[in-house]
């Protein structure tokens, strides 16, 4: 089983330009493992003090926010395109 | 694509780092986005009562606070809406002290949103963009076309494929490429983005955000300005992405920073339709994320089901003592309604949204008759009819003459002419 990720160009300096790779990930949990373990660099930068994933990216599966399929809890199927967009814009008060 | 500039720049909102200026909305590093900070003690002898006096008539008056590159001569009188004391509203739904800011008569196109574009669109030029995009629920797209249109630079428009008739119509006139995109606005948005990344076009909304936000404090400069340069107690503004709520309370505190007003606590109460209502639910609850929304209302220019800036407005409206309502598309259609009727305005669904909101909080007490409230009205009600379709039956063409007049009026207002009541009888024979 294999999914299709797809980075945005912000987090290529960390892929050596790579925008796109595939991943044998169960999970948004196996995703994360496998890019601390594939590219260190990005799965620092894109985790916060926590060790959460930044609440500025969105993750979507196949056009679907994750949110919508069950968040951590979602298992991806084989093919799903998994993608990785910051959020545009918000702030801070 | 940068340009250098003394008197603001991009900063990161989480780690503070700056970035000059160049089309970039969001970190590199940290991923948080992007906000224009001033040099504002060299505004302070700048930035005065007796300048903006002095300006035009538009949203331009307040220059010296926006990003407006050096040497850009904005032409388009843009914004300085009127602020009306809405004294029939009030009485209709228990407020002595309300005031209306109507951007439904903004310049050029009738939304607010003219005011955040013509500050995108005067980077974009100076980033030498020969085209500009955006993702919009309409009312952006509008703005977007009309003033690409006046600068001679193209425009690409993506809006979600189920937007009003009318607002298609008004994005393409201007001569606008215009792509339905067959989603929502969510989906359109996260396919602005990958596009930014791919061609060298300036979307007003995504890469150029920082700029194109701050357009949104003009409001808030307005306010303060009509009420003779002091702060009301209330503001009620409707949410979409969640932006302009944040901006008007930065465009206060700016003033206070400047002393053209005097420092005192403003509330800032937000309003969305029950069917997205995301930063609502957020206040509500008391939570600091955003749980997304598949929109399902008919005030479409506020249908954002995973707003960018929720949870900061969430946390904002929370802080300043607001709160946030949501009311249903029945609702909202009798505010556009009660408006109308009351003090002459025709607003569009988002301020349907935002009188039937005002309406609850003077209900609720949140806000108490005598306060100095200001209801925020986004757009105009031209754009979105369809909202009233059914509302009103055609009726039925009256003869030329005087007496079918005379008769009709009789019939509408449901009083019997004795004449008739007798045909009528005579009718029953």
């Amino acid at each position: 089983m294999a999914i299709k990720v797809t980075l945005p160009a912000a987090f290529t300096r960390h892929t050596d330009g790579r925008k796109q790779f595939d991943s044998a990930a169960q999970n948004l949990p196996g995703l994360i493992a496998d890019i601390d373990q594939t590219f260190p660099a990005l799965g620092t930068q894109i985790k916060g003090d926590d060790g959460k994933l930044r609440r500025f990216i969105n993750i979507y599966v196949n056009d679907e926010d994750i949110r919508f399929l069950g968040g951590e809890t979602y298992a991806f199927q084989d093919g799903d395109e998994v993608m990785l967009i910051p959020s545009i814009a918000g702030g801070t008060i | 694509m940068t340009y250098s500039c003394s008197a603001y720049e991009l900063k990161c909102n989480e780690c503070g780092k700056r970035f000059g200026n160049q089309p970039l909305s969001a970190c590199p590093d940290c991923l948080a986005p992007l906000e224009v900070v001033y040099n504002l003690e060299a505004a302070r002898g700048i930035f005065t009562r007796e300048a903006i006096a002095a300006g035009p008539p538009s949203i331009w008056r307040y220059a010296a606070l926006l990003p407006i590159p050096e040497g850009h001569q904005p032409d388009l009188p843009v914004g300085f809406t009127p602020l009306i004391k809405a004294n029939n509203l009030g009485k209709r739904i228990g407020a002595t002290n309300l005031y209306v800011k109507n951007d439904a008569v903004c310049f050029p196109t009738l939304s607010f949103k003219d005011r955040v574009v013509s500050v995108a669109l005067a980077n974009a030029q100076r980033f030498g963009f020969d085209t500009v995009g955006c993702s919009s629920t309409g009312n952006l797209a509008n703005s977007v076309a009309a003033q690409a249109a006046r600068l001679g630079i193209k425009a690409c428009i993506l809006v979600p494929a189920e937007l009003e008739a009318a607002k298609i119509l008004n994005t393409q006139v201007y001569g606008a490429r215009l792509v339905r995109i067959d989603g929502n606005y969510d989906h359109v948005n996260r396919l602005c983005s990958q596009i930014a990344e791919e061609y060298n076009w300036g979307f007003v909304n995504v890469n150029l955000r920082p700029y194109y936000a701050e357009g949104s404090k003009t409001v808030g400069y307005e306010i303060a300005e009509k009420l003779g340069w002091r702060l009301p107690d209330n503001v009620v503004v409707p949410m979409a992405g969640g932006s302009l709520i944040r901006k008007i309370r930065k465009a206060f505190h700016e003033l206070i920073y400047l002393g053209l007003v005097e420092e005192k606590p403003v509330r800032f109460f937000g309003a969305q339709a029950t069917g997205c209502s995301p930063i609502s639910q957020a206040v509500k609850l008391g939570n600091d994320f955003i749980e997304p929304q598949r929109p399902n209302t008919i005030a479409r220019s506020l249908a954002i089901g995973n707003p960018a800036d929720g949870p900061a407005a969430s946390q904002m409206i929370r802080a300043t003592g607001g709160w946030a309502e949501d009311v249903s598309d029945v609702e909202l259609v009798s505010g556009i309604q009660e408006l109308a009727e009351s003090e002459g305005i025709f607003t569009e669904t988002a301020g349907g949204v935002t009188t039937a909101v005002t309406a609850r909080l003077y209900a609720s007490g949140r806000i108490s008759p005598d306060e100095l409230t200001v209801a925020c009205i986004t757009g105009n009600g031209l754009k979105t009819t369809d909202a009233l379709a059914g509302h009103y039956r055609e009726e039925r063409a009256v003869r030329p003459r005087l007496a079918d007049f005379d008769a009709y009026l009789r019939e509408l207002d449901g009083v019997a002419e004795p004449e008739l009541a007798v045909a009528g009888g005579n009718h029953g024979n």
